[in-house]
């Protein structure tokens, strides 16, 4: 038969388009989880590593990207779940930290804190908790606007 | 490979897990509420990790789940530390502390185990301990060295939760690691963090033990487990 298997830049991209269902403002390809993609034989393989191990939305993400390839005719798909090495903020891409600031929330800083409130830009920023409403996010208020705003905790 | 030093460590982080829900709703104040909810949801994620691995090693068709449900307190195997009641904040603050210092050594140390699975399980998991541990030792300072109430309650929870260290560093041939070997790193950073919480390490070294081998657990155990477990017991069908 002849083969008319999607190009892996083409699921790349398609990827690329799938929203992240708690932070949609970011693709899964944005926020790094998707660790590789490739054809075996009639298969296709999308290898995906969990941000939080307990994260609520490693199901939907599956989900997510399995409708999102049924979508583009791709008719074998297997999903790969893969812990090693584990997810760090550093595959955040840069588009990503861009969209995420937009969004009014502080990308991460290996310095442990964001750089700016993502809402009024000024460096007059504290935490109230380590912990806010996803896994891979701090609660952060600037002094300067008082806007409470969310940080992606770097890990 | 033993499969009991797997569940051991899935029954760890699914004991504490499940003990930190009850705090969900109830915390005093929400960020708290949030960031507990948070640390639950870590520990309950690394346990469907860890008893996952055991099921398949054990081969006889358990998965997580079956092994979280479906034993009886005198198959768990977790520490008597960490099925201890919440009662109040300091005492749950305090037990959290204490277990997270021990848990960022034994998963430091587990990251190079020779089997590939249990070393990614460790990297994974000690990313998310890591912040645990900084969070707790930050709250033990705050309260240790805050209001006069704050101290008396701090002291009283490290009072009652010491006798419960020892056992954590007890050996034997179903761990994954020597356990011993943890105990000066663990020393180190309880030292540095109760002098800075002005809080005074207890001078008796008394442990009880029972949890890890499944000898004597505590009479808590297993009414944490009559919660946890009455649903998919009642209704084994059902799916969620």
């Amino acid at each position: 038969m002849v083969s008319t298997q999607a190009s892996i830049e083409d699921v790349w991209d398609w990827l690329g388009e799938v929203p992240d269902p708690e932070i949609p403002a970011i693709s899964l390809v944005d926020l790094g989880i998707i660790r590789d993609i490739t054809w075996h034989g009639d298969t296709l393989e999308v290898t995906v590593t969990p941000t939080y191990s307990g994260c609520p939305a490693t199901s939907v993400i599956n989900f997510e990207i399995e409708a999102a390839l049924r979508d583009h005719g791709i008719e074998n798909l297997s999903l790969k779940r893969q812990i090693a090495p584990p997810w760090t903020t550093d595959w955040l891409s840069e588009a990503g930290r861009a969209k995420l600031e937009a969004y009014g929330i502080a990308p991460p800083q290996p310095a442990g804190g964001p750089q700016h409130c993502p809402a009024c830009k000024s460096t007059a920023v504290e935490r109230i908790s380590q912990f806010g409403s996803t896994p891979c996010k701090a609660q952060w208020r600037c002094t300067d606007c008082l806007e409470p705003f969310d940080y992606f905790k770097c890990i | 490979m033993s499969v009991t030093g797997l569940i051991r460590l899935g029954d760890n982080a699914l004991v504490l897990g499940q003990r930190l829900s009850e705090w969900c709703g109830h915390a005093p104040a929400l960020e708290e509420d949030i960031a507990l909810a948070n640390i639950a949801l870590d520990l309950i994620g690394q346990t469907q990790l860890w008893l996952g691995l055991a099921g398949d090693r054990e081969g006889q068709g358990r998965s997580a789940d079956t092994l979280a449900f479906h034993r009886d307190a005198w198959d768990f195997r977790n520490l008597l530390l960490v099925e201890q009641p919440n009662r109040d904040f300091a005492v749950t603050m305090m037990r959290q502390f204490l277990f997270d210092t021990w848990h960022f050594e034994a998963l430091t140390a587990l990251t190079t185990h020779d089997d590939a699975d249990i070393s990614a399980i460790a990297q994974k998991s000690l990313k998310e301990v890591t912040y645990h541990r900084e969070r707790s030792t930050d709250m033990v300072i705050a309260l240790g060295d805050g209001t006069e109430e704050s101290h008396i309650r701090m002291q009283g929870a490290l009072d009652r939760l010491w006798p419960y260290v020892g056992e954590m560093f007890t050996r034997d041939d179903d761990d994954l690691t020597d356990m011993v070997a943890l105990r000066p790193g663990f020393d180190a950073h309880a030292a540095a963090t109760l002098e800075a919480a002005t809080l005074t390490q207890p001078a008796s070294d008394f442990a009880h033990q029972g949890g890890k081998t499944g000898a004597r657990h505590s009479e808590h155990l297993g009414h944490m487990l009559a919660t946890m477990q009455s649903l998919p017991r009642s209704y084994p069908d059902a799916t969620w």
